[in-house]
């Protein structure tokens, strides 16, 4: 195609690269360019654990069954979406944004439930900086916070990513709602209380890709939303046992 | 909203499958991990394959790389592992300050 449009030659169409279309492609190699930078926090993560005889463990039964239940929402959240993915193939509209918003859901519980866990570790005098566990491995809440927070932050953009495919216009007011609920009803010394903004700011990209470039999101669309879903639960299925399940508090 | 055309054929059974078969998974390494069956370093192994083993399963089947033509998945797969392999260079010196300390 290229050839015809630059030498002005005839010739046939150039097949797509590995044979399918190029939105996916490109979704594909983003994803390899963010495993990367998961990997590079795993490794990090895992490097400071292994170096560490000292290495607090502060995650005892509850906060255990709480990331378990947080694994079963992204595992039945990707179930949604693969429903969906083939609900978007066989044209059904109306099933299509029924498992998306499913998914959604799952995802929403995911995030709610991370951000109670991360409450109770603050409140137990946990930051960025130190941790009461182990005043020798300060890199603890370091790496923590970095490797969930990033993760939570990609969630985070996959609910909204699939919000706008789902609801396209009409998610922007629920968004704002969202925004508005957490901001007002989460105390000012939450980290969620300044957190939630990140929203905002989903709310203005979402907007001006919907009003810029306004469009019935199709199939393809819908299918690629789902790899970035199916990502970031992969990323999540690491992140649970080196961070969660290798620091286990057995007694106590 | 149009359909895709010239896709495989897929049940939806399948999915349901992988979806347990991920939960089982998740609760064994809940188990090793409570029970607290290896050593840290045997069950970092063990853990680590479990995890191996369940990303296949949502890559393979809920991301249908499996569908793909073989140069994509080879492609992909081979990239990456390449990069997150030269990664483990690291834990030669994470090894080395726990047996030999800080120098």
């Amino acid at each position: 195609m290229a050839d015809m449009a630059v030498h002005g030659m005839a010739g046939e169409f150039e097949p797509s690269l590995f044979g399918t279309y190029s939105k996916k492609i490109g979704m594909w190699l983003f994803l390899l360019s963010d495993t990367l930078t998961f990997g590079a926090l795993l490794f990090a993560y895992s490097y400071g654990r292994i170096s560490n005889p000292d290495w607090p463990t502060p995650f005892h039964k509850e906060s255990i069954i709480n990331a378990t239940i947080m694994t079963a929402c992204l595992l039945s959240s990707s179930l949604t979406m693969v429903l969906a993915v083939l609900a978007a193939r066989r044209g059904d509209k109306s099933w299509t944004r029924n498992w998306i918003l499913f998914t959604m859901l799952f995802g929403s519980a995911f995030i709610v439930l991370h951000g109670m866990e991360w409450t109770k570790l603050i409140e137990e005098g946990m930051t960025p900086f130190k941790n009461p566990w182990a005043a020798t491995v300060p890199q603890f809440g370091a790496t923590f916070f970095t490797l969930t927070g990033m993760h939570m932050l990609h969630v985070t953009i996959g609910v909204i990513y699939l919000g706008v495919v789902a609801l396209r216009k009409a998610f922007l007011p629920i968004l704002l709602a969202i925004w508005a609920l957490v901001f007002f009803m989460t105390p000012a010394d939450n980290v969620f209380h300044y957190g939630v903004h990140a929203l905002l700011v989903g709310v203005v990209i979402a907007a001006v890709i919907l009003f810029l470039k306004p469009k019935d999101y199709d199939a393809h669309d819908v299918e690629i939303s789902g790899l970035y879903w199916h990502f970031v639960d992969l990323v999540w299925m690491f992140i649970f046992p080196l961070v969660y399940l290798m620091s286990t508090r057995v007694q106590g | 909203m149009h359909t895709v055309a010239g896709h495989h054929d897929e049940g939806k059974s399948q999915y349901f499958w992988v979806w347990g078969g991920l939960l089982l998974l998740t609760a064994v390494e809940v188990v090793l991990a409570y029970k607290q069956v290896f050593q840290p370093i045997q069950m970092l192994e063990a853990l680590m394959i479990l995890s191996v083993i369940k990303s296949a399963l949502i890559i393979g089947w809920f991301m249908h790389l499996k569908y793909e033509i073989a140069a994509m998945k080879w492609v992909m797969m081979v990239a990456v592992c390449i990069c997150l392999c030269l990664m483990c260079v690291f834990f030669a010196d994470a090894f080395r300050i726990v047996h030999l300390g800080v120098k």
